[in-house]
């Protein structure tokens, strides 16, 4: 198989191009639009037979492809930040609709003020949309995911739309080696299209008009079956995928150091590998920290979180996104998963590289073991929110004067 | 030129929001009524203008030409009265 | 074209117990959609009145396969359909969205002009019922000076959006208006559409008894007297050349326009203007505005004279 230099947004684009996917619809959005540029190249030059629709918004742009799935073509749209905002009316749409239907999401601050660089406050806005929700850590996820999105979504126990998360220009715009599959060997794996309905003249369906509160309500708890079905096919996907095209993943988490770990690290994203260089020294130093990275935050990998939570002293969780006036999103499914062992683990939230601020490993290293300093001290710590302020900021009077200056 | 998709029954339980055209998605609409139309079966010229107008597809064509009443279902609206040319509909009240 | 009403099909379109209220322009007009189209339709439907008269599923009062689709999608969805189906080789099939003056002139604009530009292969029927009448009758950029809604219980103070102006000087292929009360005209417009390839609108005016405040047995005669008073003129924009239709034709005279009085008087949205002859003035300054419109566009784009497509040929 061909090894390629690419960047994570291109990466997508090769996935998508291997998918066949018949219908493209997007709108510019920093760090996303390379991917329409590729695929709109792909598209004119003759390398993918699709219908590239340039819309005039990312409301449109979603509506459009959720237009083509419910006709019934395997269809894409891709975008970021304000312009993921900006559709999610249509996010929820889709989903509950149950159609298949693949997205990208370059994940980006939100504004204001306006920021290009990554946190994911807006791929954790649509947790609760009925999407499944990937994100990867690095180029060669980036396109091994997305190609396994369209296998997952349309799968007839699961039926539910796909997100590939991948971080704004850490992966969007970084090059790194990426293995791209073989078009036969793609076609060999991956089903020609299926789907629960079409909106056709045959059909005579209609979708969505009023229906009954009671069954509204079963329709959101056919979702969740649906999610918990996912569970399976993702580690089902992820393991024939292996045996295929010679990568595995590991399922909804993906574990470094975790066998004899005391301490996990629950952690998603491209700052995952960051968080897991820190965890290698942290052992060198004689802590026993392993990582767990979310690489699905829905369906959530609850069961792998309760089994890493019965063995471990001490999780702690890092959010690049925060519920203001809450806690960070991954910790609030963190806590609820562990409260199953009776509260035992100590647990920390820390909030941290919000807007793009960069988090390396150093910084992970020293978090980590001051957090596990005071779980040793006193034998348990809990702690929901740590803020992880950036450097240089982090003392009271530092930030009043920042403040002083920006008002 | 693809092909449409492959249409696959669900594998897990399975409820989306979709319909069928079918009559009375609201019940018997006839109970609507305050007024219901009457046909003047020797006025009717059977030129199909109340068939035309009907908003609610209750004005059905009999085989001789002429036209009659969906009761179950007719709203009462007067449409059928108000554009027939030859008066031979008339609105008799129900209350 | 005549259509002999004998001949158009007896089919059910509309299912009889939808929840549309009595004497709905909405259903009249999704009949005739049907009657002209045949069955080889997919409708795309965005909030408002038609999503609730579809009724509770799993039925639905509308004949027609339908996507029903929030409130600013519509025209992106229907492109997407139709990308699907030329993709699977079904050029046949006729995808139409069916919005009202809300999801048209305000909230679904951005898309219809997106749609319009890119010139998507879909029939696009703007259902003008003049305020958001699902919602309870609230005031939309299509209400017409005057008209009392809920949220301007003095009376408008702006005129109407002229949607089907901003759709010609976009340079789609097909522009029309039409009205409930001359459903054959209607019908013949939309065959007419149907047999051209790219994007085609048509503004159809539907009376809304509830929000007009009218008798629900008048719909189609109110209709009718939009036309007649000269208030909404029928025409057609084909490919550059622009024609009255042959019923609204005799009102460029301003002698056969009948007196907007008789429209306004039928209607309780204008009641509170009936004594304030200076208001009444304005909405027949109104009339004269638009037929001079009306006859500049006529002479531009007269068929066969080319002017106008010349015009955007050249831009």
């Amino acid at each position: 198989m061909p090894l390629m230099s690419l960047t994570g947004n291109y990466a997508v684009a090769h996935a998508v191009r291997l998918a066949r996917v018949k219908v493209i619809s997007a709108y510019p959005i920093t760090p996303q639009t390379t991917i329409v540029e590729k695929l709109s190249a792909m598209v004119e030059n003759g390398e993918l037979d699709a219908k590239m629709v340039r819309v005039e918004s990312e409301h449109s742009a979603l509506a459009t492809v959720f237009g083509a799935a419910s006709a019934g073509a395997r269809a894409f749209t891709a975008t970021s930040s304000h312009g993921l905002l900006y559709m999610h009316e249509v996010v929820w749409w889709a989903a509950g609709s149950r159609i298949p239907l693949v997205m990208a999401v370059v994940t980006r601050a939100i504004g204001p003020p306006w920021n290009i660089h990554v946190d994911h406050q807006d791929i954790f806005d649509q947790r609760d949309t009925g999407w499944i929700i990937g994100i990867a850590q690095e180029n060669q996820e980036v396109l091994d995911m997305t190609l396994q999105a369209f296998k997952l979504s349309e799968d007839p126990r699961v039926y539910l739309p796909v997100m590939v998360g991948l971080d704004g220009f850490i992966l969007s715009h970084t090059r790194a080696p990426v293995d791209v599959p073989e078009q036969e060997l793609v076609d060999e794996w991956l089903p020609p299209r299926r789907q629960p309905y079409v909106i056709s003249p045959e059909s005579n369906y209609v979708m969505g008009n009023i229906a009954p509160d009671e069954v509204h309500f079963l329709m959101r708890y056919s979702m969740h079956e649906a999610m918990e079905a996912a569970k399976t096919v993702i580690k089902e996907i992820d393991k024939e995928y292996g045996e295929v095209f010679g990568r595995s993943y590991g399922g909804l988490i993906e574990c470094h150091n975790c066998d004899d770990a005391d301490y996990i690290v629950v952690i998603t994203g491209s700052w995952s590998g960051d968080a897991k260089v820190a965890s290698d020294m942290l052992r060198e130093n004689g802590y026993k920290v392993g990582v767990a990275r979310i690489r699905y935050i829905r369906p959530w990998p609850k069961e792998e979180l309760e089994e890493l939570g019965s063995r471990a002293k001490g999780i702690i969780v890092f959010d690049r996104a925060i519920s203001m006036g809450g806690y960070g999103p991954l910790y609030s499914d963190v806590a609820g998963t562990l409260y199953s062992n009776g509260g035992k683990t100590s647990l920390v939230g820390v909030i941290a590289g919000l807007a793009g601020v960069d988090v390396g490993a150093e910084t992970f290293k020293e978090t980590i073991t001051s957090i596990i300093h005071k779980i040793e001290e006193n034998g348990f710590f809990f702690e929901p929110r740590l803020w992880l302020l950036p450097k240089d900021y982090s003392s009271r009077e530092k930030m009043l004067e920042v403040a002083k200056r920006w008002l | 030129m693809g092909q449409g998709p492959i249409l696959q029954a669900p594998e897990t339980f399975f409820i989306a929001p979709l319909s069928r055209p079918a009559p009375g998605s609201v019940g018997k609409t006839g109970s609507w009524r305050t007024s219901k139309p009457v046909v003047y079966e020797d006025k009717c010229t059977g030129c199909m203008l109340c068939w035309l107008y009907c908003p609610e597809n209750t004005i059905l064509k009999t085989s001789n030409g002429k036209v009659a009443i969906d009761y179950d279902y007719c709203k009462g609206c007067g449409i059928c009265a108000a554009v027939c040319p030859f008066k031979a509909i008339d609105m008799v009240s129900e209350v | 074209m005549v259509i002999n009403l004998r001949k158009l099909p007896d089919k059910k379109y509309i299912m009889p117990g939808n929840a549309a209220c009595p004497g709905c322009p909405e259903t009249m007009g999704l009949r005739y959609v049907k009657m002209a189209l045949g069955d080889n339709v997919v409708l795309v439907i965005p909030a408002g009145c038609s999503s609730v008269i579809q009724g509770i599923s799993p039925y639905s009062g509308i004949n027609a396969p339908i996507l029903n689709i929030v409130f600013a999608a519509a025209a992106s969805a229907a492109t997407g359909m139709k990308a699907a189906f030329e993709t699977m080789g079904r050029d046949d099939v006729h995808v139409v969205v069916w919005a009202g003056d809300g999801g048209t002139g305000d909230i679904g604009f951005q898309a219809l002009s997106g749609a319009a530009e890119r010139d998507e292969d879909i029939i696009y029927i703007c259902v003008d019922n003049e305020a958001y009448m699902n919602t309870g009758i609230q005031r939309s950029s299509l209400t017409p000076y005057g008209a009392w809604t809920t949220t301007t219980w003095k009376g408008k103070k702006e005129h109407k959006k002229n949607i089907p102006m901003i759709l010609i000087s976009h340079g789609v292929k097909y522009v029309a208006t039409a009205s409930v009360g001359y459903p054959t005209d209607f019908i013949e417009k939309l065959q007419r559409a149907s047999k051209i390839k790219g994007f085609r609108y048509i503004h159809l005016l539907a009376p809304c008894p509830v929000g007009w405040r009218f008798d629900p047995a008048l719909t189609a005669k109110v209709a009718q007297l939009a036309v007649e008073t000269g208030l909404f003129p029928l025409y057609e924009y084909i490919n550059g050349e622009f024609k009255l239709s042959p019923i609204a034709k005799r009102y460029k005279d301003p002698s056969k326009r009948r007196p907007i009085i008789e429209y306004l008087k039928l209607q309780g949205r204008y009641r509170h203007l009936l004594d304030k002859p200076e208001e009444i003035k304005k909405i027949e300054e109104y009339i004269e505005n638009t037929w001079k419109l009306i006859e500049t566009l006529e002479e531009s784009f007269a068929p066969g004279k080319d002017r106008g497509k010349k015009i955007f040929d050249a831009l």
